[in-house]
């Protein structure tokens, strides 16, 4: 941890973090809750069980605005963007030449402009990825002055309605304005933890308030960024920067679900990404690599960096996440391995400090997704 | 009598008359380190300087080494970590020992710190 305290941005709910006794440490340039007193694997189990509030203000939230945008940010990812319904949201993916991921975020069609939700690793980046690239076709706007709040577990529902009763019956990636406790926020039925949940973008200034208003709930408990990357990691979803980077498509990380039809080689508007002809190429050829779940047997964690190999000794893959499931019970991984040895069920072997662990190749997610499909 | 020391590592040796010793980790240190998910202990029989990487503690956020605050052949390892590493965090000084140990060398725990000198240590 090079980073200075001193120089760390804070969230608008650094307070309300410190007051609830929360373990402080620099994420992203920001001072961020690590965990409460609670502990990662209780904080973990809750938002498994009731719902978890995380504050994650630090992320990147960017407003483009003009009857051009849809197409303009179509030049940067490959997703249909220009066809996504009013109020819906995609996860999407910003590409370089080499067909890279230089970020991973959420496009909501918000009526009138687009809402994008960036890493706050990459926002900085983003921005200005955007403004060299879509800065004519549209008003790049960044919202500094909001906060994000998530709301994430099988009781998110009903403690939304509870305090926002026109969030009743949202559907998993769609979008509302909505009125909470008098003040204006966005929210959409998202999240990043494979349970059903929310994220309220609100004014930072009003942002304390509405936070202290869900913890208020019985089933509501703040939760820290470990147990984040432990849901995450549980539910199979990517870290930037660990299981997904420049040097990795999207094609070798297994997210050929999220190449949007339209934009496929084949499609009504194929290409006109940024590195979309290795894309195309690697989706119709093949790759020689791809991200897969990988379960190592025993209790021992294997994490990120730790190199896998086959059962003859050779090098095969790397592991780019990796820790402790605490749903699962036991040690949980994700990373990159040849395709040949991709398939559920391989079983390879880390090398943990001089040691082979053997380890199995599973599906992803490790827990079944609970989002609100209706 | 039993006798405390400790080390700037955040480890506790309590040392016997008979010069048998018990090694585990403070309170401090299980704090810092947060929920333990897995421990690997040395084998029994083995001698340790030292200084040395003895075992590997994993908590929910990383893996860290335990040192060896003592040189000595290794006679017990708390096997109830294996299935119940958390003990370490419910109990450091009590059920989450790690191993026992025969000292080689009484005169090293000379150089280790005493209760209030670790105590002070971690103001």
């Amino acid at each position: 941890m090079s980073e200075n305290i001193q120089t760390l941005l804070t969230t608008p709910l650094y307070e309300l973090h410190l007051e609830l006794g929360a373990k402080m440490v620099p994420f992203a340039g920001y001072q961020m809750p690590v965990q409460y007193p609670m502990g990662i694997i209780k904080e973990h189990q809750h938002t498994r069980e009731q719902a978890g509030l995380f504050d994650v203000s630090h992320m990147g939230q960017i407003k483009l605005t003009g009857a051009g945008a849809a197409v303009a940010l179509e030049k940067l990812v490959p997703m249909d963007i220009v066809g996504l319904g009013a109020l819906c949201q995609r996860y999407a993916l910003f590409t370089n030449e080499q067909g890279g991921i230089l970020d991973d975020l959420i496009v909501t069609n918000a009526g009138n402009h687009l809402f994008v939700v960036v890493n706050a690793a990459c926002k900085a980046q983003d921005i200005a990825h955007m403004r060299t690239h879509i800065g004519d076709d549209c008003a790049i706007e960044v919202l500094e002055d909001r906060a994000l709040l998530a709301l994430q577990g099988p009781a998110a529902g009903v403690v939304m309605v509870r305090l926002v009763p026109e969030t009743a019956n949202m559907m998993f990636m769609t979008a509302k304005a909505v009125t909470f406790e008098g003040v204006e926020c966005f929210v959409t039925r998202s999240g990043y933890t494979g349970e059903d949940g929310f994220e309220i973008s609100a004014p930072a200034d009003k942002a304390e308030g509405l936070a202290r208003s869900l913890l208020a709930q019985d089933e509501v408990s703040a939760i820290g960024l470990g147990a984040r990357n432990s849901l995450r990691l549980e539910a199979g979803l990517c870290l930037y920067g660990n299981d997904i980077d420049t040097d990795t498509t999207p094609v070798e990380a297994s997210l050929l679900w999220a190449l949007s039809k339209p934009r496929r080689a084949d499609g009504e508007r194929a290409g006109g990404y940024i590195g979309a002809d290795i894309i195309h190429r690697q989706h119709a050829e093949g790759v020689t690599r791809k991200r897969v779940g990988i379960r190592p047997a025993g209790r021992m964690p294997v994490r990120e960096g730790v190199e896998l190999m086959d059962g003859e000794g050779r090098r095969v893959g790397k592991v780019t996440s990796g820790g402790f499931g605490p749903s699962v019970g036991g040690p949980i991984a994700m990373g990159y391995v040849e395709t040949t040895l991709a398939q559920p069920d391989t079983v390879l072997f880390a090398i943990v400090r001089g040691k082979q662990v053997p380890v199995t190749v599973a599906k992803l997610p490790f827990v079944q997704q609970r989002y609100y499909r209706g | 009598m039993s006798t405390m020391k400790y080390t700037e590592d955040h480890e506790w040796v309590r040392v016997e008359d008979d010069n048998t010793a018990t090694v585990g980790i403070t309170d401090y240190a299980q704090e810092q380190l947060g929920e333990l998910v897995f421990v690997e202990l040395p084998d029994v029989g083995s001698d340790l300087t030292k200084g040395e990487d003895v075992a590997v503690i994993e908590s929910v956020k990383a893996a860290s080494d335990l040192h060896s605050p003592v040189s000595g052949a290794v006679t017990e390892v708390n096997n109830a970590l294996n299935d119940e590493p958390g003990k370490v965090n419910e109990a450091p000084q009590g059920d989450g020992w790690f191993y026992k140990l025969k000292l080689a060398d009484p005169d090293e725990l000379d150089s280790l710190m005493d209760e209030t000198s670790y105590r002070a240590s971690l103001d």
